[in-house]
């Protein structure tokens, strides 16, 4: 449902009624895309909405929120046994700037553990189906905050991006999906994975919402140490110079789906011969910074705990051997590895190198073109349980984590369906350059 | 080459305790990871490496003193607390 259809709803119906049919249908979902819902707050600001207490750009429209983002009062759980009792006491900036503009939260999205994962699968509350067929995936790692889009479970969503995780949800379920340029979105109240590569961004049923809510959540905030302190005000832009990125590729109906989209625009092919490094220095610098990030975990100020408290190093062990599922030991182990003594010079720091590879080659290209294209995924959605291998999971992520690396923004815009199913194609922008990609997306609307 | 050895090492490291199964499901995986992750080699040691994407320096604020969590908020989660302090596992033997 698109946020203009939400609005004549509410005109129709009042808010209360609308917002109490979606708890309704939620409530019937089989995609189990929820782990928290907030049903009575909802009513309750459904209710000061139809008595003319709510203003703001959102007053009145029910978001989604991913459950790595911190909601004060409601359980924030990272979909982890780790966290899953607890409960925050204070609000991610982005929540705090929704509220400000009248938003509903209306729920929690479930989502990979900590946000590692392809499918949702590694979630401690089980994985997320996909609307379009119960026994594939939505996507992940944001596949709550999808999924809920794309089965009117919510109007718009928040989801968070490290190496992927907004957009192959989005091409997944078929909706619009954003990565933020790094330091658009303040990260205060993202419970951190891996803070160098992620961000947090806006997924909408339509590129006009994602448009509106990007606007509400861009902005200055001090207390995350790498925010750029700028704000985001989309302005149209012609002439876009295209560049399709040879070497980011799907299967063949993919391809031809991508180029019958791109059939009447011009553009040229380019190569970028250092992607060839992306998914390693991915995969070794989120796992390092992983395996610091999640130290914090330790039974004693919040979180999961075991009964009898033993010696620390026993007692931490043990919080930890519990609390975390494998895919997340997996990580932190390997980060541990990539870190520890000997091994450092071999993995993290090349990995390091390769970053600013991959950077020169992302500058080469748009000294020459506005937006680069690509499929988003190189597959369809899989079928729950399809991949077993970590490494064949990981190597799902071939064509979105490159721009995390760099730091650069990139959307996902759904290309419609091929048997059924939802497909993506990803365009990248230069640094601060999203409204290049939201024009790109109209024009490709619009066709 | 990754040994069980290696995997048990890492697990004390990262204090994370793993059973027999796990050791070995992991030593096995971790393997076809990090070898994968040899492609890395070929990158010459004259590049820089890159810490930061943007180049933005720390965000500095005015230094005024402002109110900060209570002792009942900062404990709320908390699983064992005594007379407001976090209760944790005995630190020296």
């Amino acid at each position: 449902m698109k946020l203009a259809e939400w609005r004549k709803l509410v005109e129709e119906n009042g808010c209360l009624e609308a917002i109490s049919k979606m708890l309704e249908r939620i409530e019937k979902s089989k995609l189990n895309a929820y782990i928290t819902v907030c049903k009575d707050k909802s009513l309750q600001k459904a209710e000061e909405y139809d008595k003319s207490k709510i203003k703001g750009r959102l007053a009145g429209v029910p978001v989604a929120v991913k459950d790595n983002i911190t909601t004060k009062g409601i359980r924030t759980t990272c979909a982890s046994k780790m966290l899953s009792n607890y409960v925050p006491v204070f609000d991610a900036h982005v929540v705090e700037r929704l509220k400000a503009e009248g938003a509903i939260i209306i729920g929690k999205t479930n989502m990979d553990e900590f946000g590692m994962g392809t499918t949702t699968e590694t979630s401690y509350f089980g994985v997320v189906r996909n609307p379009y067929d119960l026994n594939r995936v939505a996507g992940g790692s944001s596949g709550g905050s999808s999924a809920v889009l794309a089965n009117d479970e919510a109007v718009l969503a928040l989801g968070s991006d490290t190496g992927g995780s907004i957009r192959c949800p989005a091409s997944f379920c078929g909706v619009y999906g954003l990565k933020p340029t790094y330091g658009l979105v303040s990260r205060f109240g993202l419970i951190p994975y891996a803070n160098s590569l992620e961000q947090i961004g806006p997924m909408a049923n339509s590129i006009e919402d994602l448009i509106l809510l990007l606007e509400v959540i861009a902005g200055k905030d001090e207390r995350d140490s790498t925010n750029a302190g700028r704000s985001f005000e989309f302005r149209e832009v012609e002439n876009l110079r295209i560049g399709v990125v040879k070497n980011m590729s799907a299967e063949e109906q993919i391809m031809d789906r991508f180029f019958d989209a791109l059939n009447g625009f011009e553009y040229e092919e380019i190569e970028l011969p250092s992607l060839k490094y992306a998914l390693s220095a991915y995969y070794i610098i989120a796992m390092s910074e992983a395996s610091s990030n999640l130290a914090r975990y330790d039974g004693v100020r919040y979180g999961f705990s075991v009964p009898e408290l033993t010696s620390w190093s026993d007692y931490f062990s043990r919080v930890r051997a519990e609390g975390f599922g494998e895919e997340v030991k997996r990580r932190i182990m390997l980060g541990s590895y990539a870190l520890s003594a000997g091994y450092y010079g071999k993995y993290y720091l090349k990995a390091l190198k390769a970053r600013t590879l991959i950077i020169e080659d992302f500058r080469n290209a748009f000294a020459k073109f506005d937006v680069l294209v690509s499929p988003t995924m190189p597959t369809l959605p899989f079928r729950i349980g399809e991949l077993k291998d970590p490494l064949t999971m990981y190597k799902m992520d071939v064509n979105t984590v490159p721009v995390n690396l760099a730091g650069l923004p990139a959307l996902n815009i759904p290309l419609g369906f091929i048997k059924g199913l939802p497909v993506g194609m990803q365009v990248i922008g230069n640094y601060f350059e999203e409204s290049k990609l939201i024009s790109f997306a109209k024009k490709l609307e619009a066709k | 080459m990754v040994s069980v050895e290696d995997v048990y090492h890492v697990s004390r490291l990262a204090k994370l305790m793993i059973s027999e199964n796990e050791a070995e499901k992991f030593r096995k995986e971790f393997e076809d990871i990090l070898s994968y992750f040899n492609i890395l080699d070929e990158i010459s040691e004259e590049v820089k490496p890159t810490f930061h994407v943007l180049e933005i320096r720390n965000v500095f604020r005015e230094d005024l003193a402002k109110k900060g969590l209570d002792q009942d908020s900062a404990l709320k989660n908390a699983p064992r607390k005594e007379e407001g302090y976090f209760v944790g596992p005995k630190v020296v033997e």
